[in-house]
């Protein structure tokens, strides 16, 4: 089947199976091998991409229901190439990475959650990455490294000394 | 870890989807895909076609009627979660949206998509037949409506007649003023199934007695329960935790729980017993403050 996808702001199509999750077809199709492949039953978050700006499991839509959204991947979160979003940077500086398998999952995630909730408590981060399995860093650093980039971007829009 | 090969159709009315599903007896209906994609790509439903109703607008919606809050099959369980309308009017269902799946899951996954797949541990489920809410499905022939009570046959089988779609499920609303819910469920990890879930609604009177009751557990073994027998018990007295223990224990003492490798019968049965006199307790006190705050005015 032909499929029509709006990926990064990009229009892409493909000829795909019914069968082919959007997954597959991001990474296989279109060689968007950032989104991770792990469970591929909805459990781990590894594959997780923005559909219309919201986090949801690309292991669970097949390509071919993927049209009329606006989807979202790792590659589209930088800035610029070459450069990380202030959250990326964030994960960095906090060790918020060590395998990294989880990591485009994550910080989709928190890309969401810091749109929709500048200011997150600490539940509020653990409640939104409760999706996410990370099996290297115990989830300390990447709870750390998501409120630095919640405390960075705050500090991006604030007015600045002397200014007013 | 790859689904078998199926046709994908895509219909753009419940009349079309009806006409379909009337055609052959191997075709699965998709709408957020939660819980039916793992099936797929464990190969545990090998289905030959995929008709995917999620983007029928006639399906999504929240409606205020006489009969009850009636959500559309398609609505999703984030729009459910955020809904003033059954946060006001079915307040038990409005309590159970965090334990179910996670923030990701709920933003795609439906409320007749969670009914329809009829998990048994499952907390949609389980509200719909605590409070016995209507199941609306619809054929060629026409609309009809079945009793959640006599929807949950088994582990994700249900009364769904193969030719029919389920289109909405019809949540009764209490007339009573004072009424309270419990909810309380044991898991692995926040969000993952539960081993056993419990919910219960009570209404009491000004004089806190209690006029409705209704209890529900999960996960104990093919389907959700109510205890009835318990509830009835319960109506009429002030709902002391010594009168909920006593109908508790009764009600559950013939029930046929399952064990698995999560949890066993016995852990089951004891675990379900006390939360749903814990449900029993939150509800009651919830509607015991609204009472109270009710007289002070």
């Amino acid at each position: 089947m032909k499929v029509a996808l709006s990926i990064n702001g990009e229009s892409r199509s493909a000829d795909v199976e019914p069968r082919k999750t959007l997954l597959d077809c991001l990474r296989d199709d279109f060689g968007l091998t950032g989104s991770h492949t792990g469970c591929e039953h909805g459990i781990c978050g590894a594959c997780t991409v923005l559909l219309d700006g919201e986090p949801s499991r690309s292991c669970l839509i097949f390509a071919v229901q993927g049209d009329g959204y606006e989807i979202t991947t790792i590659e589209g979160i930088a800035p610029a190439p070459g450069e990380l979003s202030v959250i990326q940077d964030a994960f960095c500086e906090m060790h918020g990475l060590q395998c990294g398998y989880c990591t485009p999952g994550m910080v989709l995630t928190a890309t969401a959650l810091l749109r929709d909730n500048p200011q997150p408590t600490r539940k509020d981060i653990v409640e939104a990455i409760s999706g996410n399995i990370c099996r290297c860093t115990g989830y300390g650093q990447i709870v750390e490294a998501i409120a630095l980039a919640a405390e960075r971007l705050a500090l991006a829009n604030a007015p600045k000394a002397g200014t007013r | 870890m790859k689904p078998v090969p199926f046709d994908y159709i895509r219909p753009s009315s419940v009349a079309e989807t009806c006409a379909l599903l009337a055609q052959d007896g191997d075709s699965r209906v998709i709408a957020g895909g939660q819980s039916l994609v793992p099936m797929l790509a464990m190969r545990l439903a090998r289905p030959e076609r995929l008709i995917d109703i999620l983007r029928l607008s006639e399906l999504a919606g929240i409606k205020d009627s006489d009969d009850g809050i009636v959500i559309g099959a398609t609505t999703r369980q984030a729009a459910a979660e955020r809904d003033p309308l059954i946060a006001a009017k079915v307040p038990l269902l409005a309590e159970v949206f965090p334990w179910v799946g996670h923030p990701a899951t709920r933003r795609r996954g439906t409320i007749g998509g969670s009914i329809a797949h009829a998990d048994p541990s499952a907390e949609i489920p389980l509200v719909a037949l605590t409070l016995d809410a209507g199941i609306v499905v619809r054929d060629l022939k026409g609309e009809t409506t079945i009793k959640a009570s006599e929807f949950f046959l088994g582990p994700m089988v249900t009364a769904i007649p193969q030719s029919a779609l389920l289109t909405a499920i019809r949540f009764p609303v209490w007339p009573q003023h004072h009424i309270g819910t419990g909810f309380h469920e044991v898991n692995a990890r926040h969000s993952d199934f539960a081993f056993v879930c419990a919910a219960a609604q009570v209404a009491l009177d000004e004089a806190g007695r209690c006029t409705a009751c209704a209890i529900g557990i999960g996960g104990l073994g093919e389907y959700p329960v109510r205890l009835d027998q318990a509830s009835k018990a319960l109506i009429g007295g002030d709902l002391g935790e010594a009168a909920i223990a006593e109908a508790v224990d009764a009600a559950m003492a013939d029930l046929n729980i399952w064990g698995d490798l999560h949890a066993s019968a016995d852990y089951r049965r004891r675990t379900g017993g006390v939360l749903a006199r814990r449900a029993l307790n939150d509800a009651r006190q919830a509607a015991h403050s609204l009472s109270t705050m009710a007289r002070r005015q």
